[in-house]
Formats: structure tokens, sequence, C-alpha cells
């Protein structure tokens, strides 16, 4: 199998399988880009994350950057269609079942066991993303400031990527 | 969400989605409600929450999912296409340009070290909404200690994705399914 299709069918296996976001499922991606396959450097990745969090629209649209950076414009329309197909069909195929059993026993059950296995893989994402970056002890340093004042001040996250900006130019990251 | 009586033309449910998506910048939802809800009153709170829930219970990008049932909604298949085509098509532009310019010029050292500080703002970020989300589990031993799991998991140990869930994920909806009627 060509690695365009390998990369293609492991993408749309995560999304088809990222209940509650694609925070979820961006470990593996980081895993299989990174790691197991050697298409994007563990720099580039956290870069185009960066990029795709800086610019206008859904967050998932570092996704397709992933593909741009991993096998060209092939790559980045195969990362386009792997997130947003399951993402239509599954959305779709719930309308059309008029589903009301949101409030179910089977439905909360996922929802509530999932939460905290979601959120080991957000912590997971998180900590990729910064032992990626290779930084010194300042790339942690601004990490946890930008946590905190997102956490305790009603900043637009957007100045906070544009202060980090400013802040690595200036040698502080 | 039920299919509603009301009808929108796929036109109109294509330019307000792309309003949203190009107003989005840090996240889409706080738009998505504002048009959406405060400005068209196409759905009321009560209706937008219901719908966010359910896009979380689905695999993909919530924001995403809920323009698809909006967009299902009130113009049926091509309601749903015409939604998420404004929703996604005009920012996927925008940001492909600056994937295609990181590719050219991501290389000098000025955007190495921009993109360095922004990176470590975005891992914070995404850590902060962990830690706030994280506030609002259970104080008991169960949920932490699948939380570290997954963490060490994927963070630590860098296992496939499909090992990691597809042993935790059984055991968290088990637990919780017997946890609580």
């Amino acid at each position: 199998m060509s690695d365009l299709a390998a990369f293609f069918l492991h993408f749309l296996m995560l999304c088809s399988m990222a209940i509650g976001g694609l925070s979820v499922v961006m470990p593996d991606m980081y895993r299989y880009v990174v790691d197991e396959r050697g298409l994007v450097s563990a720099r580039q990745f956290a870069d185009v994350y960066a990029l795709g969090q800086a610019a206008p629209g859904p967050n998932a649209l570092w996704v397709p950057l992933v593909g741009l950076q991993a096998a060209g414009w092939p790559g980045a329309i195969a990362a386009t269609i792997a997130v947003f197909l399951p993402a239509t069909a599954f959305s779709l195929f719930v309308m059309s079942l008029h589903a009301r059993a949101e409030n179910s026993r089977l439905a909360l059950a996922i929802r509530r066991g999932l939460a905290p296995v979601a959120l080991g893989f957000m912590f997971a994402s998180g900590w990729l993303l910064l032992s990626s970056g290779q930084h010194g002890w300042r790339g942690y340093v601004l990490a946890f400031a930008a946590a905190l004042a997102v956490l305790f001040t009603r900043l637009n996250p957007l100045i906070l990527l544009a202060a980090g900006a400013a802040a690595g130019i200036f040698g502080l990251a | 969400m039920q299919p509603s009586q009301i009808r929108k033309p796929a036109l109109e449910l294509f330019l307000t989605f792309a309003r949203v998506g190009l107003s989005g910048f840090g996240g889409v939802n706080f738009w998505m409600r504002r048009v959406v809800v405060q400005q068209k009153k196409w759905l009321t709170d009560q209706e937008y929450l219901e719908g966010f829930a359910m896009g979380q219970l689905i695999p993909g990008p919530n924001v995403f999912n809920l323009s698809v049932m909006i967009g299902h909604r009130f113009g049926g298949w091509r309601g749903a296409l015409a939604a998420v085509a404004g929703l996604i098509g005009p920012p996927l532009v925008i940001v492909l340009s600056l994937g295609a310019l990181y590719q050219r010029y991501g290389g000098a050292p000025l955007v190495q070290r921009a993109l360095g500080g922004m990176g470590a703002v975005a891992a914070g970020l995404i850590l902060a909404n962990g830690a706030s989300l994280a506030a609002a589990l259970p104080r008991t031993v169960k949920p932490w200690v699948l939380l570290l799991a997954a963490f060490a998991g994927m963070g630590v140990m860098r296992w496939p994705f499909v090992y990691v869930m597809g042993t935790l994920g059984p055991l968290a909806i088990f637990l919780a399914w017997r946890g609580r009627g």
C-alpha cells in the first residue's frame, strides 16, 4: 500500500473514533506521522498545529496542515476528507434516526465513562506539543503562563498566541 | 434535533456558516451561538445545547457535527452540505495558504522562533482546557486513574491509540454503566 493510502486510512480510522473531538486522537496522529512513519518532524508537527490555531475557522483545520506537511497537496486533501467525511456521515446518520436517545443509560455511560479518558488524551496532546517544540525551560514557563492567563483572565486566545510569537522572536521561548 | 418545517435556501445556509467560520478566531463555538441563536434565531438556547451535547457523542469536531445537524434541520441533505461547506471551505483556503507559506519560509530563523513561542502557548491552551474540564470530574479515584492511564499510554509510552482506547474505553464505559443506572 502506498504511503498516501496508508496515511489516509489511518487518519480515517482515527477520525471515525474521535468521540469528544480531535484532541482525543491527536496523540496517535503524532505517533503515526512523527514516530512511526517519520513523514513530519516533531518540530514541524508543533509548528503546523500552532498555525492551525492562529487561523480563523474550526480548530480541526490543523489536520489538513499535517497532511500537507506529510504528503503535499494530496496529503492535505486526504487529511481533509479523513476528518470531515466520517463526521458528516455519522451526524447525518444520527439525525436520520431522529435520535432522542441522548439521555439513555448507555449514552450517559459512554459520555461519563469516556470523559476522563478523553481528558487523559488531551493532556497527552499538550505534553507532546510542548516536548516536541525543543523548548528550553523558557518554553515551559511560557506555556504555563499562557495556561494561567487563559484560566484566570478573559484574554482572547489569539492575543496569547500573538504574545507567544513575540516572545519567541525575542528569544524568550 | 428534528427536521424543521421552516426551510432555508442552501445559499443562505452556506453564507451564514461561512460568516461563522471566518469569524471564529480561536474557536468557533462562541460565534456559532451568537449568529445562529442570537442573531438569526434559528434555534433556542435549549435546542442549541441539545445539539451541542449530541455533537459531542458523534466522532469528529463538535462544531462541525453541530453544523451538519443545523444544516440538515433547515435544508435536508443539501442544507447540511451547504452549511459545512460554508463553515470549513473559506477557512480551509486561508489555513492551507498559511501552510504553503510555512513550507516555503518555515525554516527561516525568525519564523522558527515565532512559531516556537506560538507552539508553547498553544500547548499551554490545551493543558488549561484540560485542567478546567478536569475540575468537573467527580472527586473519586476511578476517573483519575483512567485519566492518568490514558495520559501515560499515549503521552509517555506513545502506544497506538487503538490499543489504549481499546483497553480503557470499554473498561471506562463499563465502570460508568455499573456505577449508576
